[in-house]
């Protein structure tokens, strides 16, 4: 497999705080590659630094889509998102007000051809935009079963459905690597089991997935490599196989034992 | 098929209704005086409908005044001054102002909610304050006499005839502004009805999501804030041909809140929220005339609990039976 994002000695302070230090991976093409650690690892920070939606203060993200290393940090996010790396938000975010078919067509918006005079004026270019997002958004929308649900008001669907609507409209975009932030935060188990499966369907259809994860047993079951963070550091990576066995990670969510504190 | 004639049948009704029977009404009754009520109402609503634009990208606007202003003397400047037609700075007084906000635009766009709407606030004030000072506005005295638009002849064809030799001026810009008006707003139905309007409601809803599936926010924004601006240049442009003339007070503070008041009263999710809006703002104050010196204190109160009972507007208001798709 060849890498596709390479996260290189990733940097970003607040202040006198260091949210992210030095932090290097690479994320290899059509892998699920999860990051996870504690509460204030730095993981949301981590995540805003690969979309561009913060800058880093030293240290780099270089995107592999066509071939050549391209450094995406410092970007613009919808730069970003153009060259194929879209993430999707914590607090499920989707347009509200309207409908859940509106929201995954509305996501296509970077394949569009026609520009904005071309829509205002309904050129031909549109005509034939408007029906491929159409059929896009259908198939989309099928694939995680969300097609019963498709004509009504976004805002009143039920929590499982709008992180699948985030993810469908993060798909949309016809992303090289989606970006999914806390996918299962707040499921059940029924709930995080289908989550996972949509996750692998993501996969799947050929988009590399990166997400940032609290639930230990989801992301062992899904992932393929693990990334952990504790106070912005890496302090391991590997398979999950390697990853389970690793002392620092034990220790950074189990705590250490008391001897270690001082009593 | 018929949800596509609707708006066309709806478009058809008010052309017929402002270009066909309210000049037969105004006629018939004798009341001239309508029609530059009417005239106003229609002109307002052009600035109005700007300042919707903006609150569509979820941005409240409270510096519509500013533009219309600024076209005005861009209008009555190249009228006087460079004795150029009307005819002609009418678009220029338009695009000067878009040209204007994008500038002004790209950085305080960036800005959201009250924030916002307190610098376009302070815009109002900025652009009477250049009136006053700047050599080519002639300051306080402002500018007067401002002959009526000529005549439009394109190809030796004469399109519009020199006001001049108008009989009845009053009609022909009643006729002029409220073609303006329908214009302006089958443009803004055409762009809330593309997909151009569903990406500025995407701004409005979620600016961060919007950027995360790669739409161009800051370009959006600008593009947006221009053509409310535009809008808002032409309508002032109008009004001060019909004054002939302009001063540094002819827009204030108080016209941008009324600008943002119509359309509020409309409603924020109607296209022809600011049209309504304006035309029961404009006759209801005119109304409560009569009522001497309670004037403000009625109307105060009864927008008050309009916007109470009618958060979304006028146009929210459904006859029974009639659902909501």
């Amino acid at each position: 497999m060849s890498k596709l994002l390479e996260i290189k000695n990733l940097t970003r302070r607040f202040g006198g705080l260091t949210a992210v230090n030095d932090v290097s991976f690479l994320v290899d093409e059509n892998a699920i590659v999860s990051v996870i650690g504690p509460n204030g690892a730095g993981k949301s920070t981590l995540f805003k630094l690969i979309s561009s939606f913060l800058k880093p203060t030293s240290g780099e993200v270089l995107f592999y889509g066509e071939g050549n290393g391209e450094r995406i940090s410092g970007l613009a996010p919808h730069s970003v998102a153009r060259k194929g790396v879209v993430r999707t938000f914590q607090e499920t975010t989707i347009f509200k007000n309207m409908t859940v078919r509106d929201n995954v067509v509305i996501g296509h918006h970077l394949r569009s051809k026609a520009s904005l005079a071309g829509y205002y004026f309904g050129s031909g270019l549109a005509r034939t935009d408007e029906r491929e997002f159409g059929m896009s958004a259908d198939e989309i929308l099928t694939a995680l079963d969300l097609a019963s649900v498709k004509d009504e008001v976004a805002s009143n669907l039920p929590q499982g459905h709008l992180r699948a609507l985030g993810i469908a409209i993060g798909l949309a975009t016809h992303p090289k690597v989606i970006l999914l932030d806390e996918p299962f935060a707040g499921m059940n188990h029924d709930e995080t089991m289908r989550a996972v499966d949509m996750v692998r369907s993501v996969r799947d259809r050929g988009v590399t997935v990166l997400l940032v994860e609290h639930d230990m047993r989801a992301v062992m079951k899904i992932s393929d490599h693990i990334v952990v963070l504790n106070f912005g550091e890496q302090i391991a990576e590997g398979t999950p196989a390697e990853i389970q066995d690793n002392d620092k990670v034990i220790e950074a969510y189990l705590g250490i034992e008391d001897d270690a504190i001082g009593f | 098929m018929t949800s596509s004639l609707k708006p066309l049948g709806t478009a058809a009704a008010l052309v017929l209704i402002l270009l066909v029977l309210v000049p037969l009404a105004i006629n018939a009754t004798q009341r001239w005086d309508l029609y530059y009520t009417l005239t106003s109402v229609a002109l307002l609503s052009i600035a109005s409908a700007g300042v919707w634009i903006t609150f569509y990208i979820g941005r409240i606007n409270i510096g519509q005044a500013a533009y219309a202003l600024m076209g005005g003397y861009v209008s009555a400047i190249l009228v006087v001054k460079y004795s150029m037609s009307f005819w002609w700075t009418l678009p220029l007084a338009g695009l000067f102002c878009a040209g204007a906000s994008v500038l002004i635009g790209y950085p305080i766009l960036r800005l959201r909610g009250v924030y916002f709407a307190m610098v376009t606030l302070v815009l109002t004030e900025v652009a009477k304050l250049l009136a006053l000072a700047l050599p080519i506005t002639n300051g306080a005295s402002g500018m007067v006499s401002i002959p009526l638009p000529g005549a439009l002849t394109v190809f030796g064809i004469t399109l519009i005839p020199d006001f001049e030799t108008l009989e009845n001026v009053k009609r022909a810009f009643y006729f002029l502004s409220v073609v303006m008006m329908l214009l302006c707003f089958a443009g803004v139905y055409r762009l809330v009805h593309s997909r151009v309007g569903r990406l500025c409601q995407s701004l409005q809803q979620n600016e961060e999501l919007a950027s995360s599936i790669g739409v161009n926010i800051a370009w959006l924004r600008v593009i947006a804030y221009a053509v409310s601006s535009f809008l808002g240049g032409i309508g002032g442009a109008i009004f001060v041909a019909i004054s002939q003339s302009i001063y540094p007070s002819s827009f204030a503070v108080a016209d941008s809140i009324n600008f943002m008041l119509n359309c509020f009263l409309g409603g924020l999710g109607y296209v022809f929220g600011p049209m309504l809006g304006t035309f029961v703002l404009y006759f209801g104050w005119d109304w409560l005339f009569q009522t001497g010196k309670y004037q403000l204190l009625i109307f105060s109160s009864v927008l008050i609990v309009l916007m109470l009972f009618l958060p979304n507007g006028l146009l929210s208001i459904r006859l029974p039976g009639k659902k909501r798709s």
